[in-house]
């Protein structure tokens, strides 16, 4: 049975589907940020001496740095004093094993699809779940650590794995990269981290499944992947937020390092709450992701199906620093009701017949706003690196608004650059030919759009892209007629 | 089963239908002629319910409903099929896909469980043999790179699927090899019965002599001049429109 069929088949409820929020006793920080709060983190964590050092550097960076404007999105000025960086379900001791969790806390992981019990589980995928600022659950750490696997919380790295962590950490993007990742290096709370050993090809999809619950909370988690010589993983990111009325900040930092002849694949499903039809509401999602092919023939690729949040800002890039090393960058984006988005990639090139590919898929709807915005940065050295970029532009209803800011920065003479671009529009000749044959509107729009969206979601391990489908039938309710 | 009384419409306001009369029984077969532009394809996307044309004046009943009143995915559960004189392309959307998702709406709607991938099949395959179509074709996304004879064999492909009522197709001939006629005009036929009915727009009496219609129909200017039986096309071929339009000058 093919993907699109299912999504037609579940495709019944009507609003965002994960809008509830569970009343967890919680362990929390005061509102606002300064150092003490740093340290207070710092310290709920049992963190060494450099990490909590490299958090105030980075928060002492940060508070001289000014929040961009640069991106094709409006909001109100956040209130950086008025969030909690800290809030973590109180579990009474540290579980031990997965019997050992809250069953309130496994519960909201069921009620999102996400069981965290190994024996229920499809066998394909290993689980790390974060609410709020901590990491709840990872599933299948024994059978991976098996194969030298390492795959855990972030904390948990800090604690049992300190040298690969401070190698790594702030590797791919450095603490005072920019204002949301100064940010999130100062206060990230955890996050995922994973390691692949040399040669080994990591068996399962691992995936990390982040759920705000807490109320003026803000979520700033870190992933850390590194993959090293020879080896490859699949890595799933999911997302899920209440609603609530006022906004919330969402900025996470993901690093990923491929070394020599490594392969990591990178798919995100990301369903923030979008806030309500008015706009009100709704996550801000700014994100800096970035990957280095440190050595050569290594290949990232990153796919992403934004569907969520009230305001995104993020594009997943690429350091081609290795010879014939390949990045890619396969990218749906819808907007609907209010929501803005300005998402893309840049693709650094920099090894010798580094290879990059991008397709972006932007689909607009209501009064929302939809940016590409890519880079193509082919250095002095890179002889013979090659570049595709296709940025798609899907329309629907003429109140909306549809961008591609491409930027193409070349300094050698024997690279290939190629960018091509399209805006279309659903046509009522396409839904009048679907309900000709019986197909209600809305179904047709989502028939369309999964159409339109195609080459992405094939890159999608498959079961992500049926969920994906159906996120972007739900997106995409009521947009018409 | 189809009664159309002086049915008026319009598009952008421009009025194209100017009073048409046409009743239809089960197992009929009519044939609808005439020049470029009278309305021929106006008509048909009226009966299916398209939204850009506004209907003035008149009725349409089709088996005891108020057809005018029906939403155009609501025609066609209730039977009613258009194969369109151009198809549309669906990007990255197979037929198969497509297809299986209307039929299970259509199936839905008339009460029926849906159909499963392997009855599906099944019952593609069969139908299929019917209008000899190839399952590659059917792979591709919809209509999109396909020439002008396999969209409108796909055409009859979907209706086959989808077992209409009253079929209604406009100038599907065009574009077919003869070849390719044959075989579709063969399909259509073997999905004739007692109980549905078909309205055959054409400009060529050639796909007459193998779908042999009960009444041929002349529509000019919005309106049917002339009706008659299958000798009024073979008179049109040999003498063309002109002497139709004399005549109404005269009277
Ligand atoms: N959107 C529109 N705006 C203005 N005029 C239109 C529109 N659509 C159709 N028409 C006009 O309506 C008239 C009838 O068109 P229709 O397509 O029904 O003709 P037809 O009989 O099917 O012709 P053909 O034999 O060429 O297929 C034509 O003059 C056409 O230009
Ligand atoms: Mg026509």
């Amino acid at each position: 049975m093919s993907k699109d069929d299912h999504i037609l088949e579940e495709f019944t409820s009507k609003e965002y589907e994960h809008g509830w929020y569970v009343d967890f006793e919680a362990d929390e920080a005061p509102k606002g940020i300064n150092e003490e709060i740093i340290r207070f983190i710092s310290a709920k964590k049992e963190e060494p001496e450099w990490l909590l050092e490299w958090r105030l550097k980075a928060f002492r960076r940060w508070t001289e740095m000014t929040e961009p404007d640069w991106s094709n999105v409006n909001y109100p000025a956040i209130d950086y004093q008025d969030i909690k960086y800290y809030s973590a379900p109180k579990q009474k001791e540290k579980p031990k094993s997965l019997d050992e969790i809250d069953p309130e806390l496994l519960k909201t992981f069921e009620r999102l699809g996400i069981s965290l019990n190994e024996q229920k589980r499809l066998t394909g995928v290993a689980v790390d779940a974060v609410i709020d600022s901590v990491s709840v659950a990872t599933t299948f750490k024994e059978t991976l650590s098996e194969l030298g696997i390492i795959f855990c919380s972030f904390s948990e790295a800090v604690q049992d794995h300190p040298e690969l962590v401070k190698k790594y950490l702030g590797s791919v993007v450095p603490a005072n990269d920019n204002y949301f990742s100064a940010l999130n290096s100062a206060v990230f709370s955890d996050g995922s981290f994973c390691y692949i050993p040399k040669g080994v090809r990591c068996p399962m999809e691992l995936s990390t499944y982040f759920r705000i619950n807490a109320a003026n909370t803000g979520q700033f988690e870190r992933t850390l992947i590194v993959a090293d010589e020879g080896s490859y993983v699949s890595y799933l990111e999911g997302c899920t937020a209440p609603m609530r009325d006022e906004n919330q900040l969402h900025a996470a930092v993901v690093e990923i390092h491929a070394a020599k002849d490594a392969e990591v694949k990178y798919s995100t499903v990301q369903n923030w709450y979008p806030g309500n039809k008015e706009g009100k509401g709704g996550i801000y999602n700014f994100v800096t992701k970035r990957a280095i092919c440190a050595g050569e023939n290594s290949k990232v690729s990153w796919t992403q199906v934004e569907t969520g949040s009230a305001v995104t800002w993020k594009y997943p890039s690429c350091i081609l620093k290795g010879d014939n090393s390949q990045g890619e960058f396969y990218s749906v984006a819808v907007t609907n009701n209010h929501q803005q988005a300005d998402t893309g990639t840049k693709m650094i090139h920099i090894g010798k017949n580094t290879r990059s590919r991008i397709v972006s898929k932007g689909i607009s709807a209501g009064k929302s706003q939809n940016s590409y915005r890519g880079q193509v940065h082919v250095m002095k050295r890179a002889s013979n690196a090659r570049n595709f970029s296709q940025c798609d532009s899907l329309l629907m209803g003429d109140k909306c608004g549809a961008h591609t800011f491409p930027y193409i920065d070349v300094e050698n003479n024997s690279a290939q650059v190629e960018h091509e671009a399209t805006t279309s529009k659903i046509g009522e000749d396409q839904i009048f030919y679907c309900q000709q044959r019986g197909i209600d509107e809305e179904s047709a729009v989502a028939l369309i759009v999964n159409g339109f969206a195609k080459e992405v979601m094939n890159k999608l391990p498959m079961e992500f892209a049926v969920e994906a489908q159906k996120l972007l039938a739900l997106t995409l309710e009521g947009s018409v007629g | 089963m189809l009664k159309i009384n002086n049915l008026h419409a319009s598009i952008e306001g421009k009025d194209i239908l100017k009073g048409i009369n046409l009743e239809i029984k089960p197992g009929e077969v009519h044939a609808i002629m005439g020049p470029n532009g009278s309305g021929k394809s106006t008509l048909a996307s009226v009966l299916a319910g398209r939204e850009e044309y506004e209907v003035t004046a008149g009725s349409v009943d089709y088996i005891d409903k108020d057809l005018l009143e029906l939403a155009p995915e609501e025609r066609a559960r209730e039977g009613i099929f258009l194969a369109f004189q151009y198809p549309v392309e669906i990007p990255g959307v197979s037929t198969t896909n497509f297809l299986k998702t209307a039929v299970n709406q259509v199936r839905e709607a008339r009460g029926l469980d849906a159909l499963d991938a392997v009855s599906f099949l099944k019952e593609m395959k069969a139908k299929m043999k019917l209008v000899d179509i190839d399952q590659a074709l059917l792979s591709r996304a919809l209509n999109e790179g396909f020439s002008g004879g396999e969209k409108k064999r796909n055409e009859i492909f979907q209706m086959a699927m989808l077992e209409p009522k009253l079929s209604i197709l406009d100038e599907t001939d065009s574009g077919l090899d003869i070849d390719a006629l044959r075989i579709v005009a063969d399909g259509v036929n073997k999905l004739k019965s007692d109980s549905n009915a078909t309205i055959v727009v054409t400009h060529y009496q050639r796909l007459l002599d193998y779908i042999v219609p009960d009444f041929v129909h002349v529509l000019y200017k919005g309106k049917i001049v002339k009706s008659g039986t299958k000798e009024l096309a073979l008179e049109l071929e040999e003498k063309g429109y002109d002497w139709i339009k004399e005549e109404l000058a005269t009277a």
